[in-house]
């Protein structure tokens, strides 16, 4: 046996702890979010009043515009994984474009919301801002904090779907290795899973 | 195909030091996946952070040994203190015994040829490199280091002008560095024990890194999210925490610490294990309530992280809360009390052989005892208003961190430096440099009890005169404590080059699987996968029982 010989390692794979590893890093993002979710939760008891009249300039039909495309996306996630359970890889490939379209719909609103709000002056440390209410102020602070982190993993999903979607077409996801597109998936749910929650709590409770 | 076949395989296969992969040179160590080498990498990464700690500290002690200014001004005194508390804790103290000693012993532990995923591994000493090099960033830019406290309370973090950014961000880059590395242990042991390892076969430091690798998942994303947060704040002005917009900062300590007390978990609880492991092979014993230690160890993580608000009884709670957290920090005391009673029982009737690993942990129980005690102490309320942000809380600290899990982290090191080097250390200076850090340790920290029990306050850089003679003990004993370090390091180094070569597998009588392999071991560890048949310390009339009997 030569040191060569030995360069020959063995390869490992095992799908469970691939999909237990993503699993236990979702945790750690749901509580990544639970934080501001607590945060939240104390601020609205303490300011219940602000709250309500903060929330009422949210303007719920580009929300629930943003909900339906999030959750269709989600639905052509799942698609595409099912698609290339069953050897369709040019449907999968496509499912995931869709996906990753969608996914892009949803940030280019998110743009035009946070914009409208920019344009009424409603941004962190503005004059407008700063001469409502401490609860009020408190209220778009967390809305710009959390729509902005979920925005920003909306991005990082865009990213990592873009890169299945090569892996795809370049056969490194196949109908009998597909783990990286399921962990992708189950990423792409979670980032879906956090907005059910952020909807109601900024658009829909006033 | 006994242990025969596994020795006779032992010339064919390279040790893990002089294996040649894709990559050679230092590309085929910071290009590795190799879980030891990362071990490795790990440990000369945090020894150079250790190295900075520590002159951070000794700088901090020989300001204290006057009244007044004895060497710098007070605003170099705040950042002195602030990155010692930073460097310690995110640099050392937390990924610590996981990431050296957990890298490179878990997989082996446990009859497996890597982590889950070694990638990840390697990525996480990255991100460790990158959090570190931001913490040295935010010394050396202008606006000067961080001022706050290793804690970054609001609102003096975002009203103060000093480059806390760069700090927060160092943390937080470090938060993940430790999330990936508890992702990757826990679904190690989940997925790649060798048969027959069934859980209560496990040797107990791996239970304590499965506990701590919880831990590590669950409370980590919490101060991520926290520090995160204070950045946004201090960046775009927008209203969180700070009570000129609204927020509330005790909100913050609550968010800080629900993180940072289970963190102080993340750090003791490896070092338990490595005295659970140490103690049945220096004793020549069976270790006593293998189950109670196991169990003990989930407790204290579960327990643990229910205890935070117990670092704000005087920040403002309501009394309900204050005896709620007042009894929980009590009831987390009962399993390290557990461990305690079973290590010292395991001790009982044992044939002990006082190897400097063995005096580490000897020392361990005596110091974490010191520090576990005088913590139930604060965690009493009438007690805790007298004491609390006093140097008798520095005290309680350093006895559990450094003289619990630092000395945790040197049994270790001697325990196990032998297996990784294949080079043994000068044994009787390692005998003698224990004593001489023994005696600076107490030196340095036990006058901090009394001071601070007297009302000695914690981080001034100014006292009255009646407190100097405290001062001047606490600092003489720095410099034992520093001496000390400098000849054990000097030990390990010298021993590295030109110390004794070490080819016998067993070197102190191990039972588990490490002292069955190689020293140091090969590539993948185990030629074949063992099967292992026998629980872990069984010996028997001191003698040896080997974790595995046949490799097939």
């Amino acid at each position: 046996m030569s040191v060569q010989h030995t360069a020959a390692a063995h390869i490992h794979r095992d799908d469970v702890a691939s999909r237990m590893g993503m699993w236990l890093f979702l945790f750690t993002e749901l509580l990544l979010f639970g934080g501001m979710f607590i945060l939240y939760s104390v601020y609205r008891f303490t300011h219940p009043e602000d709250f309500h009249l903060a929330a009422k300039e949210l303007n719920t039909v580009i929300g629930t515009f943003n909900t339906a495309i999030l959750l269709t996306s989600s639905l052509t996630m799942a698609l595409s994984i099912a698609a290339i359970q069953r050897k369709q890889k040019t449907l999968s490939i496509i499912f995931q474009l869709l996906t990753i379209v969608l996914a892009l719909g949803f940030m280019v609103n998110k743009y035009f919301e946070w914009g409208a709000k920019f344009h009424h002056g409603i941004y962190p440390g503005s004059e407008t801002l700063l001469s409502k209410p401490s609860g009020e102020i408190l209220f778009f602070g967390l809305y710009y904090v959390m729509t902005g982190l979920h925005g920003l993993h909306v991005i990082i999903g865009v990213v990592i779907i873009a890169f299945m979607t090569v892996f795809t077409m370049r056969d490194v996801i196949t109908h009998d290795n597909y783990v990286k597109l399921e962990s992708a998936g189950l990423y792409w749910h979670l980032v879906d899973i956090i907005w059910i929650f952020l909807f109601p709590l900024f658009y829909l409770i006033t | 195909m006994s242990n025969e076949n596994i020795l006779s395989n032992n010339g064919n296969d390279v040790s893990y030091l002089e294996y040649k992969g894709k990559h050679t040179g230092i590309l085929g160590w910071l290009l590795s996946t190799d879980h030891k080498r990362i071990g490795l990498l790990y440990l000369i990464s945090l020894s150079i952070f250790l190295i900075v700690g520590v002159t951070f500290g000794f700088l901090m002690r020989l300001e204290l040994l006057t009244p007044g200014r004895t060497i710098m001004d007070p605003q170099t005194y705040n950042s002195i203190f602030t990155l010692h508390g930073v460097i310690m804790i995110f640099l050392f103290v937390v990924p610590g015994l996981p990431a050296v000693f957990g890298n490179f012993f878990l997989p082996i532990l446990i009859g497996a040829r890597d982590v889950a995923f070694p990638r990840l591994n390697l990525l996480s000493w990255y991100l460790y490199v990158v959090g570190g090099l931001l913490a040295i960033l935010s010394i050396l830019l202008p606006g000067g280091p961080a001022d706050t406290g290793w804690t970054f309370y609001i609102p003096y973090s975002v009203r103060t002008n000093t480059n806390v950014i760069p700090a927060l961000f160092a943390a937080f880059i470090l938060g993940f560095s430790s999330i990936l590395t508890g992702v990757n242990f826990v679904t190690t042991v989940h997925r790649l024990r060798a048969p027959g390892m069934d859980w209560f076969k496990m040797p107990l430091s791996v239970w304590s890194l499965y506990a701590t690798a919880w831990v590590q998942i669950l409370a980590t994303p919490i101060i991520g999210i926290t520090l995160l947060l204070v950045a946004i704040e201090r960046v775009f002005g927008v209203g969180l925490f700070d009570p000129a917009l609204g927020g509330d900062p005790v909100l913050y300590q609550h968010l800080f610490w629900i993180y940072s007390h289970p963190a102080v978990y993340i750090m003791i609880l490896p070092a338990m294990g490595v005295v659970s492991e140490i103690i049945p092979v220096f004793a020549h014993r069976t270790i006593f309530g293998y189950k109670f230690i196991a169990m003990s160890s989930i407790a204290i993580a579960l327990f643990g992280s229910l205890v935070w608000a117990h670092h704000m009884f005087t920040a403002g709670m309501s009394d309900t809360g204050q005896l709620i957290f007042s009894l929980l920090t009590m009831i987390v005391a009962i399993p390290s009390a557990i461990k305690v009673f079973n290590w010292v029982a395991t001790l009982y009737k044992g044939s002990i052989d006082l190897q400097p690993p063995m005096l580490y942990v000897l020392a361990f129980i005596f110091q974490f005892s010191i520090g576990g005690l005088t913590g139930i102490m604060q965690g009493v309320l009438s007690v805790d208003i007298q004491v609390h942000d006093t140097s008798f809380i520095v005290a309680h600290f350093h006895y559990v961190m450094f003289g619990g899990t630092g000395f945790g982290f040197f049994a270790a090191l001697h325990y196990w430096f032998p297996k990784m080097f294949g080079k043994m250390y000068n044994v009787k200076l390692a005998k003698r440099v224990f004593w001489a850090m023994f005696v600076g340790f107490n030196t340095l920290y036990f006058p901090m009890f009394i001071m601070g029990w007297l009302g000695m306050p914690r981080r001034y850089y100014d006292y009255l005169p009646e407190y100097q003679i405290y001062h001047v003990i606490s600092t003489i004993g720095s410099w034992i404590l520093v001496s000390a370090l400098f000849l054990m390091f000097g030990n390990f180094i010298y021993a590295l080059f030109k110390g004794a070569k070490v080819t016998e597998k067993n070197v102190w009588g191990g039972e588990t699987l490490e002292w069955q392999i190689a020293t140091p071991p090969i590539h993948e560890n185990f030629i074949d996968i063992p099967v292992v048949t026998e629980s872990p310390y069984q010996y028997k009339d001191n003698e040896l029982v080997l974790q595995t009997q046949e490799a097939k």
